[in-house]
């Protein structure tokens, strides 16, 4: 027996770790497994970078290495022996940018659009900082204060010593982003209520939310706009009757609210019967049960989602130009066709930078949008 | 006791607050609607502007750019304006929805692919696309990219006989001789034989258990039957080619840079959002599913075709249905480029010329709320039908 066990080869230590082949690891090993795995895989990869060398270099060329930087007037980006292929014509938009900003809003009050971005910057960073102190004095500011600061502060106010400048001055960046706020102000409680009074007991109030909804969420958003703009003059005394902006901010206010609405119901669909039960036991009423228990989890678990409505309505501004307001989009269409600007290259150049525009801010609330997303998914993972 | 007598007469109060508070409402929403219908008329009249729909039959007197169906300025009532817009509408839309989603179900499957370039691009399409809003996208496509093509007289000629500049591209127009009736006979025979083998090769792998091969036989006989038919014959089609003409370029087969450039923005804009939903779809399949289609012993390909697609699809078709809907009503940006669609034809030119807000906008809303609630409706019905296959 011993004998046998002495003839037994048992090792006593692990065998020392041989490193991984080099050909699944480092480098190499993620070029083989994710860019050449096959034969097809490997064609693919190929293609994939004879296109973006096909592509980019051209694009850097033309937005960046070639592009004209200063310049007075269209003699600049204009084909010339020493810039052969000019690029983008970046001197036209850098003498319009005052242009694309304020719009036709009077050169010496230009401070008071000014404090208005920045309140609203400093608004939505209180709102959006979810562990930001006093979140609920952030929503009554962004809610209730904002709004009519900015409205003295913008139209003007003869009382305390703003003077009035009428909404036909207004334009570029500042229509677009006040239509946008408008809408994001307007929408969420609005929309809200709509959700509520959609599944409400109360017949009535369900059908004429139903109603609502679904009339302005069936038709396309530039059909709502002229409905505000072509009908609602009609509809109201002469006396009464909205000038053209507010017009527009109330099809846009509409609009959004309906949107909003079915966003906030698929929220509240997440919100487990239990929730109700223990809210009507502990005896709130209808009103406190949705504002301290149903609405915060029902908000919270659909931000996101909210966030993306937003992101629709923000490029969904774009539209009230075809109702004739110079929103940021309509003060590049006017600029583009300057004479004193015309080359070949000046509306690429324009709607380039309006894209640019664009794609900051959606992109970046679409970030954010990810984000929460990612924290909420944490939170549930207990 | 005392505790029902109180909950009773709670009950009854609150009973008669809801009753009171629906009149309520139904009386101030009545009373709304009573007084903006005064008010418009009170206002149409002092603007001398007519009402109702008297205006249907009466001659339009606008011209169309582009009419799918007879019309002319001339002797055409605004009744024939609206079918020649909603039209247009259908045709960009359609066409809008075929290309989406065939681009679309390329790129969400790219964006799932394990190759690292492959879902890069694909997903800096996506993110690109739907972070700048349609509006731009399509003054991009039409004012900087199909308007600053060639002037007429430089036209580039594409091969096979088709010419592109800045007033359109223009296509050779297929003219059917007097047997081309014929040739769609064989090509509707081919279709009805293809049906019947498919169905005899259900019945039959039900039977046997045996598959046999439907797609190659069908798609010879759908191409090949009616070829053959044209080359036993005579040729049935002839081209009308476009050629340069003095003024305008004569013949062809026009397709309006408005249309071009809109069917363009279309596509490009929703197969980014159909992507979106392409790849949420394939990735609500639990990997469990492909891992037990592997321990039966299927093909990966086969475990696409009957076990990952079929599944996805349900995902998939509610919310894509919704961006067909979106694209629909997308179209109606057309407004803003001049491209004679419903919103453009009605709210544009047949507004200005009756003047008539109220009806005129509210037929073009109709148009649209019908495919929105018909769209609606037959989607409940299709979710109510896999509901029931579910457990």
């Amino acid at each position: 027996m011993s004998a046998a066990a002495d003839r037994i080869y048992l090792r006593d230590t692990p065998a020392e770790a041989l490193p991984p082949p080099t050909m699944q690891r480092g480098v190499i090993g993620w070029l083989r497994e994710n860019l050449f795995s096959s034969i097809g895989n490997g064609v693919l990869t190929l293609l994939c970078i004879a296109f973006i060398a096909w592509v980019v270099p051209p694009l850097l060329k033309f937005f960046i290495f070639d592009a004209v930087w200063s310049g007075s007037d269209r003699e600049a980006c204009l084909a010339s022996p020493q810039l052969p292929e000019p690029g983008a014509c970046w001197a036209f938009v850098r003498t319009w940018i005052n242009y694309f900003i304020y719009g036709f809003y009077p050169m010496g009050l230009r401070w008071r659009v000014d404090i208005f971005f920045a309140a609203l910057a400093f608004g939505i960073t209180w709102l959006a900082w979810l562990s930001a102190p006093r979140r609920d004095l952030g929503a009554v500011y962004f809610f209730i204060v904002l709004p009519i600061v900015s409205y003295l502060l913008l139209s003007g106010a003869p009382l305390i010593g703003l003077a009035d400048v009428t909404t036909s001055l207004w334009g570029g960046i500042l229509v677009t982003i006040v239509v946008a706020s408008v809408g994001i102000v307007a929408s969420l409680p609005i929309g809200i209520l709509l959700a509520l009074g959609r599944r409400s007991d109360i017949p009535v109030i369900k059908i004429l939310s139903v109603m609502v909804i679904e009339f302005v969420r069936g038709v396309p958003m530039i059909t709502v706009l002229f409905m505000a703009s072509v009908m609602l003059p009609l509809f109201v005394p002469d006396a009464l009757a909205p000038d053209k902006l507010v017009r527009a901010l109330i099809g846009v206010a509409l609009f959004a609210s309906a949107n909003m609405a079915e966003v906030v119901r698929g929220g509240l669909l997440a919100i487990p019967r239990g929730q109700y039960e223990a809210a009507a036991a502990l005896g709130l009423s209808y009103w406190r049960m949705n504002a301290l228990v149903i609405l915060p989890q029902a908000l919270r678990v659909t931000l996101p989602n909210i966030v993306n409505t937003f992101i629709a309505l923000f490029k969904d501004t774009t539209l009230v130009f075809i109702v004739g307001i110079f929103d940021f989009l309509r003060t590049i269409e006017a600029a583009r066709i300057d004479p004193h600007w015309a080359t070949p290259i000046t509306s690429v150049t324009g709607y380039a930078f309006a894209a640019l525009f664009y794609f900051v801010f959606c992109y970046g609330m679409s970030r954010y949008a990810r984000r929460v997303e990612m924290r909420l998914a944490r939170a549930d993972r207990r | 006791m005392t505790t029902t007598a109180i909950d009773h007469s709670s009950r009854a109060r609150r009973r008669i607050g809801n009753i009171a508070l629906q009149t309520g409402l139904v009386v101030v929403v009545a009373g709304l609607i009573y007084a903006a219908g005064e008010n418009a008329a009170r206002n149409l009249q002092a603007a001398h502007i007519a009402s109702g729909f008297g205006f249907w039959n009466n001659t339009a007197g606008f011209d169309i750019s582009q009419t799918l169906i007879e019309y002319s300025s001339g002797t055409s009532t605004f009744g024939r304006a609206f079918w020649v817009g909603l039209l247009n509408t259908l045709l960009v839309a359609g066409l809008g929805i075929m290309f989406a989603t065939a681009l679309g179900f390329v790129i969400g499957l790219a964006r799932l692919s394990k190759n690292w370039l492959v879902s890069r691009l694909a997903g800096c399409y996506v993110e690109t696309i739907r972070n700048v809003p349609l509006l731009l996208q399509l003054l991009f496509w039409y004012n900087a990219v199909l308007k600053a093509l060639p002037e007429m007289h430089g036209s580039v000629s594409i091969p096979g006989g088709g010419l592109l500049n800045n007033r359109g591209l223009f296509l050779p127009r297929p003219q059917f001789a007097a047997s081309s009736p014929y040739v769609t006979m064989t090509l509707l025979l081919a279709v009805a034989i293809v049906v019947g083998l498919r169905i005899w090769a259900k019945r039959r792998q039900n039977r046997t258990g045996e598959q046999v091969p439907v797609l190659w036989p069908a798609l010879g006989l759908i191409l090949g039957l009616p070829l053959a038919f044209i080359f036993l014959t005579d040729v049935p089609i002839r081209f009308d080619y476009p050629v340069l003409g003095r003024f305008n370029v004569l013949g062809g087969l026009e397709i309006l840079p408005e249309f071009a450039a809109l069917l363009l923005a279309l596509t490009i804009y929703t197969a980014a959002f159909i992507a979106e939903v392409v790849r949420a779809g394939v990735l609500s399949v639990p990997h469990g599913q492909t891992e037990a289609a592997q321990a039966l012993g299927l093909r990966p390909r086969t475990t696409l075709r009957l076990i990952i697609v079929p599944q996805a699809m349900r995902v998939i078709i509610p919310p894509l249905t919704g961006q067909y809907l979106n694209l629909t009503k997308n179209s109606s940006l057309a407004v803003a480029i001049g491209y004679p669609d419903l919103v453009q034809v009605f709210t544009g030119s047949v507004l200005n010329i009756t003047g008539q807000a109220v009806e005129v906008i509210a037929i073009t809303m109709a148009v649209y709320l019908f495919i929105s609630l018909v769209t609606s409706l037959l989607m409940n019905l299709y979710g109510y039908a896999i509901s029931v296959g579910e457990r």
